[in-house]
């Protein structure tokens, strides 16, 4: 084969490796896609099949959140503000994790209708404070820094 | 400066790693898009210096 | 309107002569920028409540992000311009702006990866804005990749534009998509018409590292112009001139 065939042939060799790799990782995409996402509500109703991976979202109960002393067991409960669901993580929380702030938990529910997690993704919002600036406006009396976590918003 | 030390500032708190891996891609991706354009010129030069003196000796 | 500017620009002698002289004054004014911005990012910026340290990530991530969407528009402008008047400075200045935005796409994704790993608990999600800048890199791939497999310069120009045009698309698609879809990443922090959601003590940085990141944008691709340049004029009176000059 002469050199400039063999430049083509990799080209072409390419560009298929590329389109196929587009297309595996848009397939992925929809596979991911699939574990619907449930609320408290829907889970503690029974919506949910038991056994496969499923997405749960809400707000962490205030209070709720146990972590084991001796590994990175933790639990905590989620909560729509009409049902609340336990959940099971073993691992390092997200640093946005926080009680009072939304989560989804990706994982399966187990036979007495607790989920267990085995990824738990925090969303944060737009902004960005520093601490100094939150004790200030804390003590200050500002009813959105009241609480120890930024107000709770239901991120779904 | 915001840390107390240098110790602190290298820790980055407990994500010295995640940050410090940053800005190493950047500086990477930053140095791989200078040296690329000024090898090609060097390449280019040499490649002409040489046709110059290969048709300075047909001469 | 006087457009003796624009024929200037097509002309690569005019651009070759007139870089040189721009050159060293981007060099030092992007690196004042860059290190000015980031020993205040990284040192001198306060910590943020929730993340701590590793929001300083945001001192690349941000103007990473955004002269990657840049460059494409130059790009897609470039190559339309290419397309329109057949202006060969056009040309060769949409095939420059490809490597250099694939790789300030690479260093978006992989920097919000980094960061995100701690602070929302994974590398990587299938949210609309993660996934349509993936598709920005691979829009740079293709561009690339299509450049590369037609050996007319002139044919590999035209079919490159018309892709680097119908992907234009993405670059609302990128923007939006926090507003359009529910994102695991959040909505933007600066706006242009709004005061930034942060402190001046954490913007004023992100601005200089954001015009740091232009000007070097700038530096890179005149570099790249000008070993395009000679790389394509080799057999032009002028470059002969130029090199026999310097030998």
């Amino acid at each position: 084969m002469n050199p400039v065939r063999k430049n083509r042939l990799r080209i072409v060799l390419y560009i298929v490796f590329g389109s196929s790799l587009a297309a595996v990782l848009g397939l992925m995409a929809l596979d991911e896609n699939m574990n619907y996402f449930y609320s408290p509500v829907e889970l503690a109703a029974g919506k949910a099949p038991v056994d496969k991976t499923i997405r749960g979202g809400g707000l962490v109960v205030v209070g709720s959140h146990q972590r084991d002393t001796q590994s990175l067991a933790n639990t905590f409960s989620i909560t729509d503000g009409q049902a609340i669901i336990k959940v099971h993580y073993t691992g390092i929380l997200p640093d946005l994790f926080r009680e009072g702030q939304g989560v989804i938990a990706v994982g399966k529910l187990n036979a007495s209708g607790e989920l267990i997690a085995d990824q738990v993704l925090a969303k944060h919002d737009e902004n960005y404070m520093p601490p100094e600036v939150e004790g200030a406006l804390k003590q200050a009396g500002h009813p959105d820094y009241s609480s120890s976590s930024s107000p709770a918003t239901v991120t779904n | 400066m915001y840390f107390e030390s240098w110790a602190d500032f290298w820790a980055m708190g407990k994500h010295g790693l995640y940050v410090w891996s940053c800005y190493g891609i950047a500086a990477v991706v930053m140095i791989y898009n200078i040296w690329v354009p000024l090898a090609q010129q060097k390449r280019f030069k040499q490649r002409y210096l040489r046709q110059l003196r290969r048709e300075a000796q047909q001469q | 309107m006087n457009w003796t500017w624009f024929h200037k620009l097509g002309s690569p002698k005019w651009f070759y002569e007139i870089s040189s002289r721009w050159l060293p004054w981007l060099v030092i004014l992007s690196l004042l920028l860059l290190v000015t911005g980031v020993v205040w990012g990284l040192a001198f910026a306060p910590a943020e409540r929730f993340q701590g340290n590793s929001y300083r990530i945001i001192y690349i991530h941000v103007p990473a992000a955004f002269l990657a969407q840049a460059t494409y528009v130059f790009m897609a402008i470039a190559g339309g311009v290419g397309l329109i008047w057949r202006m060969k400075m056009a040309e060769i200045a949409a095939s420059c702006c490809a490597p250099i935005g694939a790789s300030f796409t690479l260093l978006a994704l992989l920097t919000g990866a980094i960061w995100g790993k701690p602070t929302w608990g994974a590398w990587w999600v299938w949210d609309a804005r993660l996934t349509s800048m993936l598709i920005l890199l691979f829009l740079y791939l293709g561009f690339m990749a299509l450049q590369a497999a037609i050996d007319n310069k002139k044919t590999a120009a035209r079919a490159s534009a018309v892709l680097a045009l119908v992907g234009l698309v993405n670059i609302p698609i990128i923007k939006y998509s926090v507003d359009w879809w529910f994102t695991l990443h959040q909505t933007a922090s600066i706006k242009l018409t709004e005061k930034p959601a942060m402190p001046a003590e954490m913007y004023y940085p992100l601005f200089i590292c954001l015009a740091g990141f232009y000007c070097f944008f700038a530096v890179v691709l005149i570099l790249r112009l000008r070993a395009e340049i000679l790389h394509r004029e080799h057999k032009t009176g002028w470059v002969k001139a130029l090199m026999s000059n310097k030998c």
